[in-house]
């Protein structure tokens, strides 16, 4: 194993981690402020790359489709807590994971009768398309540019929670929404907006996954599987937590993929190493999170300590 | 009226519409129940089977046909659902339509068990084709090892000595690595299985791109392909890559996208085959959808086309009869020649495809003869003559 692919692998895992952080920072705000579970969160991430690719196709330009993934991502999550989240958020957790649910077709399926049944395509902006030589390694210029993207809306995301009016009245919703209420914050149109910044940043995350990878119908709900496990070793509503358990979870997938069947491979034959060691690279995040809940049952930083 | 006369005259209106109901059935169309996904990711793959399937019997003109389609969602408990309701309800005689092995290994060994004809548009697990083979099930796709041992074979006539192979950890997966070894020559650069569903191919990159490979084989159907071969393009990675022709078929080319351009892949079939079932087939499939037909649909336009055949020549009824007229495959295949062997899967040839761009649509172009006349490995296990 060389320096460079060690350098390649570390990288990888950093990428993975900060579009995952994308992912999950929503779905850990959204409970955290709101108390709801959102299994309709992946949803959201599909429509964010479906009218990214649908309007970068019909424009030419990447980041025109970038801004109408987004927007469109943010507007369908206001749309959908008006509609139907808001009656939800007294009800039990069932309720609310069985409702998010019948989103999940329903969105799917209006998602294939507006964009067919086929995968759509979507290219990376040729200016960040090729790759960039890092000194030992070369590295996908895209790849690069997303870890920069991430870490971006991260601090963007942390400047607006700890630092802006609007981030104050999250914080304080996290708290107590009996108390803000009755000082007289407007919490129906709080509770919108911290879903539209949330179904935002998936439709972000979707928009940017979506170039080098399948925009097809039902492309969340993996990453949702993902960002849950992020969120759950994180500490289910803390920002902070979110990055820590998304960058881990992304590095630690990368490399289990990448040394698990190597490992094997010194003590059994090839084809046999890479099926356990594939087997159970495919585990370890899961392995990870037992871990974390068995030391931390509230996960690393538990937003309600 | 004594109860005995109200009891005979019920009994000679219920006989007298048994037998209307018996003589009509013979008249009536044959049910067909096309069993296909049509929601969720892998929907692109059974949207092209029903409109091909469906094309063959407009084309056709014949009305001897009734066709029920529903869509399993990719979920194997909800095909079995439909398939009982089909017989049961519906009383359909022939089902056909699966896109996936896991839900045809759910599904056809009941239905066949029940004297319900199985025609296989697509799927061909091995088990079904080898020991596990029966006189009601029908392959009029391929046997799944074949479509990569073409690859492997194509593979030696290309001269790659040292190939990068992967393909998901699931059963479909490890068949086409094993397939593939079983004719490649070369040796091996790397051995990789990925997780089902994965979308991040980073990490398996970095290793080909690290491994010296001359040439890169990989299976990786449906979404999974169009997330790799996106993210190769983008990696500066110049090796060929070849492939069975699942994931450069015509349903996933246009969200590839240029990255595919140049990809050999292999299939028993190609659009631009020169035989006029083809030519036709191509051409009706154009006008009726808009679109390039895939290898998909072009199988389950022969699908229909054999199940024709055979009902013009046998009554369903007669299962041996209509079990035998099927067995002869008497039909203008969109393949060219098309035969069954004794496990009835076909004995075909296989080509080698290559993606080129014809007036800005990305297509396949046949490049060479993978086999010809080539019978699946399982065939020698089946115990049918």
């Amino acid at each position: 194993m060389t320096a460079a692919l060690f350098l390649e692998q570390v990288l990888n895992g950093l990428q993975l981690g900060l579009m995952l952080f994308l992912m999950s920072a929503g779905l850990t705000l959204v409970f955290g402020v709101m108390g709801l579970i959102n299994l309709a969160h992946g949803s959201l991430y599909m429509i964010g790359a479906f009218f990214c690719a649908a309007a970068a196709a019909a424009s030419g330009n990447f980041w025109l489709g970038l801004i109408a993934g987004t927007a469109a991502a943010a507007a369908a999550g206001a749309l959908i807590e008006v509609t139907v989240l808001r009656r939800l958020y007294d009800r039990d957790h069932l309720d609310q994971v069985l409702a998010t649910f019948a989103l999940i077709l329903v969105l799917s399926e209006l998602t294939k009768i507006g964009f067919g049944p086929f995968p759509l395509f979507l290219d990376v902006p040729p200016i960040l398309s090729g790759t960039v030589n890092l000194g030992i390694a070369h590295y996908p210029l895209y790849r690069l540019a997303l870890i920069g993207f991430g870490l971006a809306v991260a601090l963007g995301l942390w400047l607006l929670i700890a630092r802006t009016r609007l981030g104050i009245r999250i914080r304080a919703g996290e708290n107590d929404r009996e108390m803000i209420a009755a000082l007289g914050v407007n919490i129906r149109a709080l509770y919108t907006l911290v879903f539209a910044l949330g179904a935002g940043l998936a439709g972000l995350a979707g928009a940017l996954v979506g170039a080098v990878q399948s925009v097809q119908v039902g492309m969340g709900e993996p990453v949702l599987i993902l960002a849950f496990v992020v969120i759950v070793i994180g500490g289910i509503g803390s920002i902070k937590g979110a990055m820590v358990g998304a960058l881990m979870v992304g590095v630690i997938d990368t490399m289990g993929r990448f040394l698990l069947p190597r490992l094997f491979g010194h003590f059994m034959e090839q084809s046999q190493a890479a099926g356990i060691g594939a087997a159970l690279a495919s585990m370890l995040i899961y392995v990870l999170m037992a871990a974390v809940l068995v030391i931390r049952p509230k996960g690393l930083f538990p937003a309600h300590a | 009226m004594t109860i005995r006369t109200t009891l005979s005259a019920g009994l000679a209106a219920m006989s007298l519409t048994a037998t209307l109901g018996a003589s009509t059935a013979l008249a009536d169309p044959v049910t067909v129940g096309l069993i296909t996904t049509l929601s969720g990711g892998g929907a692109g793959l059974g949207v092209d089977i029903r409109d091909g399937f469906q094309l063959a019997l407009s084309m056709s003109g014949s009305d001897a046909i009734h066709l029920v389609v529903e869509d399993d969602a990719q979920r194997p408990e909800q095909a079995v659902q439909i398939a009982d309701r089909m017989i049961q309800s519906e009383r359909a005689q022939i089902l056909t339509g699966i896109v996936w092995s896991n839900l045809a290994m759910a599904v056809v060994p009941s239905a066949t068990a029940q004297d319900v004809i199985y025609v296989s548009p697509n799927a061909g697990p091995s088990q079904l084709a080898g020991a596990g083979c029966t006189p009601n099930y029908f392959n009029a796709a391929y046997q799944n090892d074949t479509m990569h041992e073409a690859s492997g074979a194509y593979a030696n006539v290309l001269g790659y000595e040292n190939t990068f192979i992967m393909a998901p950890n699931y059963p479909a997966g490890i068949d086409a690595l094993t397939g593939f070894k079983r004719y490649f020559e070369g040796s091996l650069a790397g051995e990789l299985f990925t997780q089902l569903g994965q979308t991040d191919f980073a990490a398996e990159i970095a290793q080909i791109r690290a491994s010296g490979a001359d040439s890169i084989f990989i299976f990786e159907p449906g979404g999974m392909g169009i997330s790799f071969m996106r993210q190769y393009a983008q990696s500066g990675i110049d090796l060929p890559i070849i492939s069975a022709a699942f994931s450069f078929s015509q349903d996933v080319l246009p969200a590839v996208g240029d990255s595919a351009l140049g990809v050999i892949n292999t299939a028993e079939w190609s659009p631009d085959m020169d035989n006029a079932a083809n030519q036709a087939f191509v051409a009706g499939f154009q006008e009726a959808y808009g679109r390039l037909p895939s290898v998909y649909a072009a199988q389950a336009f022969d699908s229909a086309n054999l199940i024709l055949s055979a009902l013009a020549a046998a009554d369903i009824n007669d299962l041996p009869a209509f079990r035998t007229a099927m067995r002869a495959a008497d039909f203008d295949s969109v393949r060219g020649a098309f035969r069954f062997g004794n496990n009835q899967h076909p004995i075909q040839n296989y080509y080698a495809r290559e993606v080129v761009s014809v007036d800005g649509v990305l297509t396949n172009r046949m490049v060479g003869t993978a086999f010809e006349d080539h019978q699946d490995v399982y065939a020698t296990d089946c115990a049918m003559e």
